[in-house]
């Protein structure tokens, strides 16, 4: 059921008579809602503008959220739902804030002693065109959230792969997590660069916090230490717990000539050892 | 005994990862011991990549086994693709068509108690396997 120009119209002066009446109901609706999360006057603030936008929309006689004449307050409900969505707010929470602006006018209807049968019809069609703005509201949210998710997602490959430096020559790389092929591409670059940059001779690669060591991982370590190798740089793994080590010879993993230690501390101390029976 | 079957569509490296996790979450469940855990998520990761790279996508399906005298954990990998020509070829440590290591079947055998492999080729590939409790 759309809104015909009509209602449209009639609900457009509706709203601009009874604005201070709606915006404090609705400010109180969505307050009770959002249980004192954002400050009365932010909310105030939020659908004074929103019951204008509406306004707007319905005396340019919108009859559907995906018209022309509503674009402007297409544009105030996402904003609306990426704010909500950045603040933590759940999607209910966002869209109660649009549904709460039908009861606001709901009450206004009853207090004005407007209950026959045409403003019923009226009310039936703007509640259809509410409920869409809800709905688009919604959409908006899950497409922040989206958006955030996928930011973090990157954030956490940039961040989950530190290079440091553990000792004067020896380099660490701790991997934390699951390596699937992207992580292995950042963490062989970041490692390889970094050996090229302290010009260290050794590089201890720590696996303590994944999970699981399948073939993929296996064979991602084996072409990282072998890039290693052919830049001049000894390779020792650290970190291979019991039901890892138990898991890789089940699998039939070679690991080779490549020195791999139970913990961080007996690799450094390898490297050490190794340093300084060379003398340096 | 599949009353609390859960299934996951494999269709990309993500999905991998997810197959991972409801392993490890349901083998905890059945208090598998840490080593048989690590045995049979890595075992899952391996199938559930092979269903992905070989099997072109499929589904996997994670559920708890009761025999009455263990408990355990089966999980079904399918898919329908190009299916497996040389079973015993492809079962071989070193085989491979992908640029692995060619470990992933053959090494996944050897990390559950039971392994039960239907194939044929142009019909996909199905692969069961169980790691009951200690």
């Amino acid at each position: 059921m759309t809104l015909n120009a009509d209602e449209a119209a009639r609900f457009a002066a509706l709203l601009e008579e009874n604005q201070d009446a709606l915006v404090s109901a609705w400010t109180d609706r969505v307050t009770t809602s959002l249980r004192g999360r954002l400050s009365h006057a932010e909310l105030q603030r939020q659908t004074s503008e929103l019951r204008r936008g509406f306004q707007q929309a319905l005396a340019g006689t919108a009859q559907g959220i995906s018209d022309a004449a509503a674009a402007e307050l297409r544009a105030q409900l996402s904003e609306l739902s990426a704010s909500r969505a950045r603040q933590g707010f759940s999607a209910t929470e966002t869209a109660v804030s649009v549904f709460a602006f039908k009861e606001a006018v709901l009450a206004t209807l009853d207090s004005s002693g407007r209950n026959d049968a045409t403003t019923l019809r009226d009310y039936v069609a703007f509640s259809s065109f509410v409920d869409d703005a809800a709905l688009f509201t919604f959409d908006s949210y899950v497409r922040v959230r989206e958006e955030l998710i996928a930011d973090q997602a990157e954030q956490l490959l940039e961040l989950s792969t530190p290079v440091v430096k553990l000792w004067e020559g020896v380099v660490a790389v701790p991997l934390v997590g699951t390596l699937d092929s992207a992580r292995a591409q950042v963490v062989m670059e970041r490692l390889l660069q970094t050996l090229v940059d302290t010009g260290s001779p050794y590089a201890i690669i720590d696996i303590t916090g994944v999970p699981a060591v399948d073939t993929q991982v296996a064979q991602h370590i084996l072409k990282t230490v072998v890039a290693a190798r052919l830049m001049g740089a000894d390779c020792i793994i650290s970190g291979i717990r019991p039901q890892i080590a138990q898991t890789i010879v089940a699998l039939g993993i070679e690991f080779g000539d490549i020195a791999t230690k139970a913990s961080l501390a007996d690799a450094l101390r390898y490297v050490l050892a190794q340093t300084g029976k060379k003398g340096r | 005994m599949n009353d609390q079957g859960e299934r996951v569509e494999v269709t990309s490296d993500r999905d991998v990862v997810r197959v991972r996790q409801l392993v490890r979450t349901a083998a905890v469940a059945v208090k598998l011991s840490l080593v048989d855990q690590t045995k049979l998520v890595t075992a899952a990761s391996e199938l559930a990549r092979n269903t992905l790279v070989y099997g072109g996508g499929g589904w996997v399906e994670v559920a708890p086994v009761d025999s009455g005298r263990r408990k355990g954990i089966r999980i079904v990998f399918a898919d329908q693709g190009p299916g497996i020509a040389d079973l015993d070829l492809a079962l071989t440590d070193g085989y491979t068509t992908g640029g692995g290591l060619g470990l992933g079947l053959s090494g996944a055998r050897r990390l559950v108690d039971e392994f039960d492999i239907a194939t044929a080729v142009g019909e996909g590939t199905t692969i069961t396997v169980t790691k009951w409790c200690r």
